[in-house]
């Protein structure tokens, strides 16, 4: 039968609430998991299946990611008796999360696949740091690398802070507007019982932290934690069979990057980072703008990546991040919250899916936080964000996740609430 | 050929294979900083690559540079990852706009070359030097000699030049 005449289906429009996000699930976030990753991978998924009201049975395909610091996509498979039809295991950092929720949907719309589970396990604490200490501090300096390490320049934080350090420069941002950033993730993270940090830290705190390297401070920088988290994706038409609302999936960006591929330094302001020419595919694709989100997911490795992402997507104008970052615009309760699980600065660190996970639970309106549950087995959320209260926000339609690796790469989605 | 060496405690390697940063180390030992330029569009690149990543043309000849620019950001390391990095903190990471092909093919565009502080003699700078410097320090590139075919090229306070008043720092 052929397409009505209005639906291209060459273009990612067509794509739009055809697929949905419809399990989540992770395991505790520590230091001193005493586990593998192939463990973490393995309960992580297994949690994400049992939560989208599925058996190991239905899932056909899986994606993870790494970098050279976890297990692989068959081995959990064979863990849980998953046979697949499609698996990836592929290498990169914080922008793979949205990178391979595309990649998902584009396997089950290929007919490849009917449901794919996505996940990362890692111990970031207690085995393969990502600052690159340990094993990894001590390896040759070789090809690219004489260009970087050479000049003790290795760590992510190191990397990027010459990004934020230009910022400052150029906008008159200040390192207290930034700081707000955790401050706020912090209040976030105390309504969050599986946060790894609960407590709750102040502007002054962080400036008062000691400096790993400046502009940053020890509390300008994430947590890392040992944990594995994952995610299902399947259509929107099978999600009906599932537990619980789905979160559609109305547009991703993956892994767009700043012109040239090199440190990322050599072309345009150094302060513009990868969503800036990500938002263009972004909002057109999704069907709406910045206006139309309600909460945002930003990849908070440090402070200030949340504020040029958030700048770069549209969220503010550009040199306007410090202000919005802490004039309450991102806090529950405000205009537009971020982060609401604590990210990766509290609640822990598995390199961007920790943000997805919770941005799927706020759009079901049924976040994990310490509310009672009612007769029917759900929540009843207070909408009181008090200390130890309440995290789910309120009426919560449209969510964006802002996903970032090196400093000129970056992905994105946006997700809705289904029916 | 290749060379294995030793830097600040860091083992360094470039291999036969690896031809581009072979000829690049090569000029920084004689203490002549050289980059690539593009045989097609004639714009100068760094790092080294194997192709123009202005037009993709794979050939490139090259190209004496004066190591001569501005700092156009930097970051001060006080906590340091590698080993032998832990005795000079704290350490600058410099971002240097060379005043060769600044602002093409784009107002934003510029060769920005990195390295560390460090003395004429390309030792990493002593604490109260890394206090002296901040964006628009005007910077000249010094090496330090690490193997016969390898030197680091490295910013040193240019002290022939007009220095800004106040270069801008983190505020303390
Ligand atoms: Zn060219």
């Amino acid at each position: 039968m052929p397409l009505p005449a209005d639906v291209d289906t060459t273009s990612p429009k067509y794509l739009r609430d055809k697929y949905a996000i419809v399990g989540v699930g992770e395991t505790t976030y520590t230091r001193g998991s005493g586990i593998t990753t192939r463990a973490l991978g393995s309960w992580a998924v297994r949690n994400a299946i049992a939560d989208a009201g599925l058996k190991p049975s239905d899932i056909d395909g899986m994606l993870s990611y790494q970098s050279g610091d976890s297990t692989f996509g068959p081995f959990i498979a064979g863990d849980l008796g998953i046979r697949l039809n499609f698996y990836m295991d592929v290498f990169g950092g914080g922008s793979s999360t949205e990178a391979l929720c595309g990649m998902a949907i584009g396997l089950i719309e290929a007919g490849m696949c009917k449901t794919v589970v996505i996940f990362r396990a890692m111990n970031g604490f207690s085995q393969v740091r990502i600052g690159g200490t340990g094993a990894r501090a001590a390896a040759p300096v070789l090809g690219d690398m004489l260009h970087n390490r050479a000049y003790g320049w290795q760590s992510a934080g190191q990397m990027f802070s010459l990004t934020f350090m230009r910022h400052m420069h150029d906008y008159g941002t200040t390192p207290a507007q930034v700081a707000a950033v955790k401050a706020i993730h912090s209040e976030h993270a105390g309504n969050n019982p599986k946060a790894y940090y609960k407590d709750r830290v102040t502007v002054e705190d962080v400036l008062n932290s000691r400096i790993i390297c400046k502009p940053l401070h020890l509390l300008d920088c994430c947590v890392e934690t040992d944990n594995g988290t994952a995610i299902v994706i399947t259509s929107a038409d099978r999600a009906k069979d599932c537990r619980h609302t789905p979160a559609l999936i109305r547009g991703v960006v993956g892994r767009c990057n700043k012109p040239r591929m090199d440190m990322h330094y050599q072309h345009g302001p150094i302060s513009t980072v990868a969503g800036h020419y990500g938002k263009d595919i972004l909002w057109p694709n999704a069907g709406v703008g910045p206006e139309d989100v309600d909460i945002t997911g930003s990849y908070d490795a440090f402070t200030f990546t949340t504020m040029l992402q958030l700048e770069d997507y549209g969220f503010c104008k550009k040199g306007e991040g410090g202000h919005y970052v802490s004039d309450g615009t991102m806090r529950l309760g405000g205009r537009r919250p971020n982060n609401t699980s604590g990210g990766h600065l509290c609640e822990g660190y598995t390199h961007g899916v920790n943000m997805v996970v919770e941005n799927v639970r706020q759009l079901r309106h049924d976040v994990d936080d310490s509310c009672p549950i009612g007769p029917d087995g759900k929540r009843q959320h207070t909408y009181d964000y008090r200390p130890g209260g309440c995290r789910q926000v309120k009426n919560v339609e449209v969510s964006a996740n802002l996903g970032w690796a090196m400093p000129g790469t970056g992905s994105a989605m946006v997700m809705r609430r289904g029916a | 050929m290749a060379i294995s060496a030793t830097y600040l405690g860091m083992p360094l390697e470039i291999n036969d294979l690896d031809v581009e940063n072979l000829e690049y180390f090569k000029h920084c030992a004689a203490h002549d900083f050289h980059l690539q330029r593009c045989d097609a569009c004639g714009l100068l690149r760094y790092p080294p690559t194997t192709g123009c990543p202005f037009c993709a043309h794979a050939k490139s000849t090259w190209t004496r540079v004066e190591g001569k620019g501005a700092v156009h950001s930097y970051s001060e390391v006080h906590h340091a990852i590698q080993q032998s990095f832990r005795q000079h903190t704290p350490y600058l990471i410099l971002l240097v706009d060379l005043d060769t092909q600044k602002g093409k093919p784009t107002e934003h565009q510029a060769l920005r070359v990195v390295g560390n502080l460090a003395t004429p003699d390309g030792k990493l700078a002593p604490p109260d030097m890394v206090k002296r410097v901040g964006i628009g320090s005007r910077m000249r590139m010094v090496f330090a000699d690490v193997a016969p075919g390898l030197s680091i090229p490295h910013w040193t306070i240019d002290e022939t030049a007009q220095q800004p008043a106040n270069p801008w720092r983190y505020p303390e």
